[in-house]
């Protein structure tokens, strides 16, 4: 078809597109991932990542400081996740109507608190966004380095953090309390364990993570706020917990699958074969059903989930 | 959906109740009364969208120097749409714009119970009469433009156009970008993605940063996000529909700009006088009558060369002296 199609420098492109369309998946993910290990799903998702990519985006607006924006996305992540965590933890409600909820009010806030600030000036304003953080040496190494090594600090952060949570949750005393909550609450609860308390936590810090998916893309992805900045990259997180079976290395490796494919077809657009552009689009979300009706068909997720508690 | 009003909500209220009694008695709606025209605008996207952006700016604009009075709802989704022009309708505005694309029959079917509204649509069909026009953004005449300075500055003899979604308004753009390319180099070959949003900058950013990638030295951003791309990588670009110049002073080139300004003026002023009838405004968002341009080229003035500013300043005398068109091709563009 074409020449380059294959070559070293392909691929590196490739690569390199894939780490950073899998960067605002990955912190989405594994913050849901983190709710719903206690027991909660959060269907806030969308509406807690536009709202991290406007905090995100004002923060740097009026101070310049990209690390401040992204602990205040993550804080304003936490403050509406808090919400859906006295909905559905304390009140009992239920979980899918508090999350859809959040996500209409989380997307319609940030678009509100927009307009207040900037206005609907006819071209929007923009950012100093981060640049790409080349780590010195290595990525100088031909091919790779530069793909690798060449990244934004945010994707380095949300590569690390897969094997951090895993270690978390799997291997410390922390972790362990986490899960007992996410199966069997009552257990958990007679145990010592306070189930509120562990609820909260996991889905205050688990929306802050989600949140800094959101500011990713208005930061370091791209340097403005736009309404609809996340395009569903939310909804598609809520399939990677699933995919990955609630697993956090596995949930690593479905965004990058996601992201790579994403990637991929953007490159097949641009060859010129006979698909309609729409199949292409198409692939990345054709690919994860396909690969969750595969590999995820025995799904073991957390088996209080969606449920709430109550102490007898 | 949200609705605004820019004046006090006890005015808002005073004339919401006064024109929905007068609407109740069963008398038509008196346009041109008084000074103030009452014009609402249904949107189907936030207004930060370009196209129902370009549409809000011209009200905003005749706000001012018009003296209408001016209301909007925006992010109005397909299945409201209808009733959401239907209550603006039966609150008494004399005249309702909007975008009309994907509820076509719908909006119509209003216009049809409303014979003494005037309804100005942006649509993809023709006008009904008495009371249905329709405008859109032809900005093919501009974007050709473009695409002649992309195929005279091209080394590479590539280039890359990144679009929402593959509509008419958005091919016709896109091809008359190609068409023009075609014009002044015709070796030069194009890459077109979409990304099927109106509202994915990071994706189309991508999108074009793969362009960049097999080999292209010149981008059109139909969207936003690949002035950014074009700007990382040190190519220049060119914007879309507004003039996107400040987005990235040393990348952006020039942009096709939309201007509704000529319509609104027209449309409103019809009303206002009582001449308004169904009509087809394509012309009025044209090179000719003002309502499409191209974008000053601030920094690159100096930069093209005299060669390539006469190119264009010829092209463009003719296109205004009627004497070349510009082909109009709303097939889907696909890449070389």
């Amino acid at each position: 078809m074409t020449p380059d199609f294959l070559t070293a420098a392909f691929l590196a492109g490739l690569l390199a597109a894939m780490l950073r369309m899998a960067t605002p998946l990955l912190y989405a993910s594994l913050g849901e991932y983190l709710s719903e290990r206690s027991g909660v799903l959060n269907l806030g998702i969308e509406g807690i990542m536009s709202f991290g990519a406007l905090t995100g985006f004002l923060t740097v607006y009026f101070t310049g400081n990209l690390w401040l924006a992204v602990l205040v996305a993550f804080l304003s992540g936490c403050l509406l996740a808090a919400v859906h965590a006295v909905l559905s933890v304390t009140l009992g409600v239920s979980q899918h109507v508090s999350g859809i909820g959040l996500t209409i009010f989380g997307s319609g806030l940030a678009l509100y608190a927009y307009r207040l600030v900037i206005g609907a000036p006819i071209v929007p304003p923009q950012v100093t966004p981060f640049s790409p953080f080349e780590i010195p040496c290595l990525c100088r190494i031909p091919f790779l380095g530069p793909t690798l090594f060449g990244q934004y600090s945010l994707t380095y952060l949300a590569l690390a953090l897969a094997p951090l949570l895993w270690i978390y949750v799997y291997r410390t005393h922390w972790g362990l309390r986490l899960r007992a909550v996410g199966e069997n609450p009552e257990a958990a609860d007679s145990a010592g364990i306070n189930v509120f308390r562990v609820r909260y936590a996991s889905v205050i810090l688990g929306g802050g993570l989600m949140s800094v998916g959101g500011a990713f893309l208005s930061i370091a992805h791209f340097n403005m706020f736009t309404p609809d900045i996340v395009a569903g990259r939310g909804w598609v997180s809520i399939a990677l917990v699933v995919f990955g079976n609630w697993h956090p290395l596995k949930i690593l490796l479905g965004a990058l699958i996601f992201g790579g494919i994403d990637a991929l077809q953007l490159r097949i657009q641009t060859i010129g074969v006979a698909i309609p552009y729409q199949y292409l689009l198409l692939l990345p979300y054709l690919v994860t059903i396909l690969l969750l009706a595969l590999i995820a068909r025995r799904t073991s997720h957390p088996a209080a989930l969606l449920t709430p508690y109550r102490r007898e | 959906m949200r609705i605004h009003s820019w004046r006090s909500s006890v005015i808002a209220v005073v004339s919401a109740l006064s024109i929905a009694g007068c609407s109740r008695s069963g008398a038509p709606p008196a346009p041109g009364k008084g000074g103030n025209l009452k014009v609402a605008a249904v949107f189907t996207t936030p207004i930060e969208e370009p196209w129902d952006g370009c549409v809000h700016q011209a009200l905003l604009k005749a706000r001012g120097e018009l003296g209408i009075e001016y209301q909007w709802a925006e992010s109005v989704p397909r299945p409201d749409y209808e009733r959401v022009v239907r209550e603006f309708a039966d609150r008494g505005f004399p005249l309702i714009m909007g975008d009309a694309f994907g509820s076509e029959e719908a909006v119509r079917r209003v216009a049809k119970d409303f014979p003494a509204t005037a309804f100005c649509f942006g649509s993809g069909l023709g006008p009904v009469e008495p009371n249905f026009s329709v405008f859109d953004d032809w900005i093919h005449e501009p974007a050709y433009l473009c695409g002649m300075i992309a195929g005279r500055l091209t080394k590479t003899h590539i280039i890359g156009l990144v679009g929402g979604y593959p509509v008419p308004e958005v091919n016709r753009i896109m091809n008359a970008f190609i068409a023009g390319a075609h014009e002044a180099d015709p070796a030069v070959k194009v890459k077109v993605s979409f990304i099927n949003s109106w509202f994915d900058p990071p994706k189309a950013k991508e999108a074009a940063l793969a362009q960049i990638a097999s080999g292209s030295d010149l981008l059109f951003g139909e969207r936003y996000g690949v002035i950014e791309a074009a700007k990382e990588k040190g190519i220049p670009a060119f914007g879309n529909m507004v003039d996107q110049s400040s987005l990235a002073p040393e990348t952006v080139i020039t942009s096709p700009v939309w201007d509704m300004w000529p319509t609104v003026q027209h449309v409103v002023s019809a009303v206002r006088g009582g001449t308004y009838h169904a009509t087809d405004y394509a012309e009025w968002s044209m090179m000719r009558k003002g309502g499409a341009r191209l974008a000053p080229f601030h920094r690159f003035e100096s930069r093209l060369s005299p060669e390539v500013g006469e190119m264009v300043r010829k092209r463009t005398g003719e296109i205004m002296d009627g004497v070349f068109r510009v082909p109009i091709n709303e097939k889907i563009p696909v890449s070389d």
